[in-house]
């Protein structure tokens, strides 16, 4: 480095993930509003493939995970390694290719799923050509992560990084796990595996996704912009670090619940279940550490939205992981598996935490990047907010009494062991719920649209700035 | 389930890594004084 001239933070790739997670945001959430009608009214498949429930789903997840999440865990994950580390990041050219790369396997996604190119693998469903482009992309991003954390220059490591480092390798060895398989053409291949052990293999991935990808990576987020927008450290750092060891050690064998009463040994239907009792301590452990970071300062939370999308995704987190081991416990699992209270579940995390917490993140960077004191309108932080939590509320009302009404539907029996009622009867029975749920999608997709508009606004109205780092403060 | 095979080794590797992990963090000092840790990021910007 040049003496005369000073070391600048990399935001630029920052900026690029921050502006493209609140795009693909709006269209994620967009197909998700689409695949919701199509099940309140079918004839909204138009008849046309492309369009069809089976392949706008996948489409649908993919778009809200890792292209919405995925950019937003890139975005804050290099601004907060970056500013913790008092450096910049390491390999810029590398971390610049992570962005592009990113974005052609989210337009690889959006052309080839609707085409039915599909592995058949829930959240794992690209063909290989685009999984080994995203393997690609992901050991590029471990490098510029772990290289950055390397030539930090401060001697400890703050919790944050923890969760994002602990996130970027898992996901990489869950990814080459799970999509290893035989390629036979351009976009056609086997699984390397089969039957029901494919099954364990897919929900091993699966639920460790949710482990690492939608709650490692997110607590990252959490630790680093909850303290920063709250002016307040974290409530006890130490609890942080248990949080982080204990999580990360308990979390990799809960994925069996998603096979109770299958053809998956008993046992590891057990452990599955256990694993994932046990998994409550260290969430609520975790939770609780954020929200009590405002002890003291409550009264923040009444003038200050980003604060609130923050701390109420952790409420969220809170509910959806006591939620979560109690569906797990297999005399629960009976009425609640393959009933849409399962989907109500995902979406009280999904919505609710991933989504809340993005959001207020998000909002803290935007202003910050583009060299502005707030967001162009800090009312319309207030209105998203609003948008966003009652969206949530209806959508996770209507899944859980249509769930728990389907499994009762379904196990109910005559006194003569008959069923009483036929399959399309609960589904007739579900249809209102189904239309709450378009609503509540509805309300949250334009909340997510006014912060499109928010976000261009602040973005146009602000310059990019570069900004110097400063000499790392010694505790 | 031949799978299991492959998942359990793999996760006893894995938790071997975390000790790792772990034992490395506790021995370089990085748990030293971590109160200090959570005010320092609001400090610098």
């Amino acid at each position: 480095m040049n003496s005369s001239e000073q070391a600048v933070y990399n935001d630029s790739v920052v900026r690029q993930f921050s502006i493209m997670a609140v795009v693909w945001g709006v269209v994620g959430m967009l197909m998700g509003v689409i695949i919701a009608s199509q099940l309140a009214w079918p004839e909204l498949n138009f008849g046309i493939p492309w369009l069809s429930y089976g392949r706008l789903r996948p489409l649908h997840t993919n778009a809200v995970i890792f292209a919405f999440g995925g950019c937003a865990l890139f975005a804050t994950s290099y601004y907060v390694v970056q500013r913790t580390c008092s450096t910049t990041l390491f390999m810029p050219k590398l971390a610049a290719f992570t962005f592009w790369g990113w974005q052609l396997v989210i337009l690889a996604a959006a052309i080839s799923l609707p085409l039915g190119f599909t592995q058949g693998k829930e959240y794992a469903e690209l063909e290989w050509p685009i999984d080994i482009l995203i393997a690609v992309v992901w050991v590029s991003y471990a490098i510029v992560f772990f290289g950055t954390v390397g030539t930090r220059k401060v001697k400890h490591i703050y919790v944050a990084n923890w969760f994002y480092g602990a996130f970027i390798i898992a996901v990489a060895l869950l990814h080459i796990v799970n999509s290893a398989a035989m390629p036979a053409g351009m976009m056609k291949s086997y699984s390397a595996y089969a039957g029901a052990q494919d099954a364990m293999v897919q929900w091993w991935y699966g639920h460790n996704a949710v482990g690492f990808f939608l709650t490692a990576g997110f607590l990252g987020m959490m630790y680093y912009f909850i303290p920063k927008q709250a002016g307040r450290p974290v409530y006890s750092y130490r609890l942080s670090i248990v949080h982080f060891w204990a999580l990360i050690f308990t979390y990799m064998w809960a994925g069996p619940h998603h096979l109770h009463y299958t053809a998956l040994p008993d046992w590891t239907q057990s452990v599955g279940m256990v694993f994932s009792l046990v998994l409550l301590a260290p969430s609520w452990g975790g939770m609780i550490n954020g929200i009590m970071t405002l002890s003291g300062a409550w009264h923040k939370l009444r003038d200050d939205p980003i604060l609130r999308f923050l701390i109420v995704s952790l409420s969220f987190y809170g509910m959806s992981t006591f939620e979560g081991p109690m569906m797990a416990i297999k005399t629960v699992n009976a009425l609640s598996h393959y009933t849409d209270w399962t989907v109500g579940h995902v979406h009280s995390g999904a919505l609710g935490w991933v989504g809340l917490v993005s959001m207020g993140s998000i909002y803290y960077l935007i202003p910050k990047l583009f060299g502005r004191k707030e967001m162009f309108s800090v009312k319309a932080i207030e209105v998203h907010f609003w948008l966003a939590t009652i969206g949530i509320v209806l959508y996770i009302a209507a899944m859980w009494i249509a769930g728990v009404m389907q499994g009762l539907m379904w196990r109910a029996i005559n006194a003569d062991g008959t069923l009483t009622y036929t399959f399309v009867e609960s589904v007739k029975a579900t249809y209102p719920f189904y239309v709450i749920r378009v609503m509540g999608g509805l309300l949250y997709l334009s909340g997510m649209i006014i912060m499109l508009w928010n976000v261009v606004k602040t973005a146009m109205g602000g310059q990019t700035v570069t900004v110097a780092i400063p000499a790392p403060a010694h505790a | 389930m031949d799978i299991l095979y492959l998942l359990i080794p793999l996760s006893v590797l894995l938790v071997l890594f975390i000790l790792g992990g772990l034992w490395w963090a506790i021995h370089r000092g990085q748990f030293d004084s971590v109160e200090q840790e959570g005010e320092r990021i609001l400090r610098n910007d």
